[in-house]
């Protein structure tokens, strides 16, 4: 095929492509300015009569609300406490399930259910049969044991919610661990064996080694969604007591739908985007020095 | 409500080619539910269900039918005058009551009688203090006082409204500055938290209408300072394990009496964008009528006729009977003064709530700061000063210190 020919029917195909290109630019614009617009102006829902420019007014007010820093100290522990557990106890969890024993797939299966279930619901299980101070599993065992059961989302509320979140997050993070160690290198591991490598050097050289990239997106997905974290709360702690479970997506949530203040809650929406883009843009940083510092390094 | 749905097929057989769809919400989610459809003028619904809060405010925005020329046989001086009033704006009347409730004392004349106490008819919040004292016996499972704890303006600060209340404090002054960094709410907020803290249930911030309705019913509760409405379900001994020891008292006051009860009240509305006012009107005329009423009464029971709303329901000697709490109540709601609400005088309407559309966002706010403080997280102290500083900032985005002037005249 001669390269006019070739140009002659890309062409068209790339016009095919345009009306997909500016319906999805339409889709992404679209809210993005009415949600700028919305954020310079005083908007109450039940006073839309009252509406007015206030320029960067909700901003200022968004920054200077009395949760909104509190807000910002919760997204970054839920996201790095989340994000810690689910890394260091993916990786233990599978390359213990890596080695051949009888029951595996059943075991392995089960390990990455918890990922399949909604999370409200998964909240709900949570809250009523694990985490319940009175009738709860927990409570049981504690009893059991002659101790005072502890009273979960009231004593340790950001505590608990992480425990759910990453819960709920471990099994991705194993299924990616698992898959990456199956295409890992057996006869290298026998090697080093045979040299007389014990169990922790085979996994500090060979296995960690091994799983940087997998890591590395585990980390990114996760952060990207646990940035959002929104239906554990609300299903739970309601972003209390007080406000030591309010991320900024909940407390966005409480400026549009429990103040009915359109104007705030678009400016939060914005600085959540933006927060969101600075731990991106830092995460993709980090991640990819490490990668390039260890793939240059001599193994 | 449910009751109400069951009833209206017979309305329904009685007028043929009319159907009615029914959504049943929660009341957080009915309340964003509603609030968005009309702030939009959706029209999803023509008849909806909205509070003491809402039908004034919404009434002043011409987002509602005003509900004017009603019939005679409607028998409209028969509702309560202060409920009416919570319904009317600007001279029109905007929803029609099902039921209305003040905030009473129920308690156990059991744990009462065994100690040897007696319940004042109108105790004072220092006198429930010293009473929970003497019945706060944890480890046998019953707590002195039970009280609202969950953030919410509709939860904690509805109690917590009254007790600032009777304690000498108000929202705002004339000038609406907000005044929740002053002496009376410093009183009022401590006196509530260690109340609480002492001899209430564990976890008390969880603890909504709801959850206290459960607990005083499993017998956990000495004490309890809630809705009047929650009477019915407390002498059902279907629904209730203290079915036949509840006593009943007028809310806590203090300082003053004044705002030291509540007045809310669910009502049926029409909205303005509603496509079937006429057929809506009929329907919420019947719903809330006296014939309506009777008949809920020979249906459930004469102690589950809707209360609050009629005055002819506390004038019938077989309800008094059959209703312990209907004598407490009536005084109560007969007592409850929304135009005047506090000791010191106010530019608002309303016991527990300010009339405003900043009201939600402010009382949201305070809510889930206190609940905070319940749990130990931040002193009393500071929280009041960071809720002050936060009140005064909606206020003054809002726009009401640009010409105050206008505002204190009543203006919403």
């Amino acid at each position: 095929m001669s390269a006019s020919s070739r140009r002659a029917r890309v062409q068209p195909e790339r016009l095919l492509g345009q009306p997909a290109v500016v319906l999805l630019l339409l889709w992404m614009i679209v809210p993005l300015a009415m949600t700028v617009y919305f954020s310079t102006q005083y908007f109450n829902l039940l006073y839309p009569k009252k509406s007015s420019f206030v320029g960067l007014e909700n901003f200022a007010y968004f920054f200077t609300y009395p949760s909104f820093w509190t807000s910002v100290l919760n997204t970054v522990l839920l996201v790095g406490s989340v994000l810690a557990i689910t890394v260091v106890f993916g990786v233990l969890i599978s390359v213990l399930v890596d080695e051949h024993f009888p029951g595996q797939g059943i075991v392995r299966m089960l390990l990455v259910s918890p990922f399949f279930i909604m999370p409200t619901v998964a909240a709900l299980a949570w809250k009523n049969l694990l985490m319940n101070p009175v009738s709860g599993f927990f409570a049981w065992i504690a009893r059991a044991f002659g101790a005072t059961p502890v009273n979960w989302f009231a004593d340790w509320p950001l505590l608990s919610v992480i425990l759910v979140v990453a819960w709920e997050w471990l099994p991705f993070a194993i299924l990616i661990f698992v898959t990456a160690l199956q295409s890992m290198d057996r006869e290298q591991k026998e090697a080093a064996q045979m040299d007389g490598a014990r169990a922790w050097a085979i996994f500090r050289y060979l296995t960690l080694p091994h799983l940087g990239r997998p890591i590395a997106v585990v980390v990114m997905v996760e952060a990207i969604f646990l940035l959002n974290v929104f239906a554990e709360i609300f299903v739970t702690t309601n972003g209390g007591p007080g406000d030591a479970t309010t991320n900024v997506p909940f407390l966005v949530y409480t400026q549009a739908l429990l103040e009915f203040d359109v104007g705030a809650a678009s400016a939060g929406g914005l600085v959540a985007v933006v927060l969101a883009n600075i731990v991106a843009v830092f995460l993709i940083r980090l991640i990819g020095q490490s990668l390039t510092a260890r793939s240059g390094a001599p193994s | 409500m449910v009751r109400m749905q069951a009833l209206s097929s017979e309305y329904e057989r009685a007028h043929p080619g009319l159907r009615l769809n029914w959504v049943i919400l929660e009341e957080n989610t009915l309340r964003q539910r509603l609030t968005t459809d009309i702030s939009t003028h959706g029209g999803q619904f023509d008849v909806m269900t909205i509070g003491a809060y809402e039908a004034p405010l919404w009434g002043a925005q011409q987002w509602l039918q005003p509900l004017d020329g009603l019939p005679a046989d409607y028998e409209l001086s028969d509702l309560f005058p202060n409920v009416r009033e919570q319904l009317t704006a600007g001279g029109h009347l905007y929803a029609v009551p099902f039921y209305a409730e003040a905030s009473i004392t129920f308690y156990r004349k059991d744990l009462f009688a065994a100690r040897g106490l007696t319940m004042p008819e109108r105790p004072t919040w220092q006198q429930i203090r010293e009473l929970a004292a003497a019945l706060h016996q944890p480890d046998r499972g019953v707590y002195g006082i039970c009280l609202r704890g969950k953030a919410g303006w509709g939860e904690n600060m509805a109690l917590l409204g009254t007790l600032v209340n009777a304690y000498g404090g108000r929202w705002f002054d004339p000038d609406w500055r907000p005044q929740i960094d002053t002496p009376p709410w410093h009183e009022a907020v401590s006196f509530y938290i260690d109340l609480l803290g002492r001899y209430g249930p564990p976890g008390p911030s969880d603890n909504g209408f709801n959850e206290n309705l459960a607990l005083f019913a499993a017998g956990r509760c000495a004490m309890w300072v809630d809705a009047s409405v929650a009477g019915g379900t407390l002498v059902d001994p279907k629904e209730s394990t203290v079915a036949a020891k509840v006593g009943f008292a007028r809310a806590p006051q203090q300082v003053t009496d004044r705002g030291s009860s509540w007045l809310w009240v669910w009502s049926l509305a029409i909205p303005a964008s509603s496509r079937q006012t006429q057929a809506a009107r009929d329907f919420i005329l019947w719903a809330t009528s006296r014939a309506y009423l009777r008949k809920v009464g020979e249906r459930y029971g004469v102690a589950s006729t809707p209360p609050g709303t009629r005055l002819s329901t506390y004038e019938a000697p077989e309800y008094m009977a059959a209703a312990p709490f209907a004598k407490v109540t009536f005084d109560s709601l007969r007592a409850v003064d929304p135009a005047h609400p506090t000791l010191l005088p106010v530019p608002y309407k309303g016991i527990q709530l300010v009339s405003i559309p900043e009201f939600q966002a402010v009382a949201t706010l305070v809510g889930r700061m206190v609940a905070g403080a319940l749990t130990g997280r931040g002193q009393v102290d500071h929280v009041l000063r960071t809720c002050q500083n936060a009140v005064e900032r909606t206020m003054k985005r809002a726009g009401y210190y640009r010409n105050s002037a206008a505002r204190a005249a009543g203006e919403p």
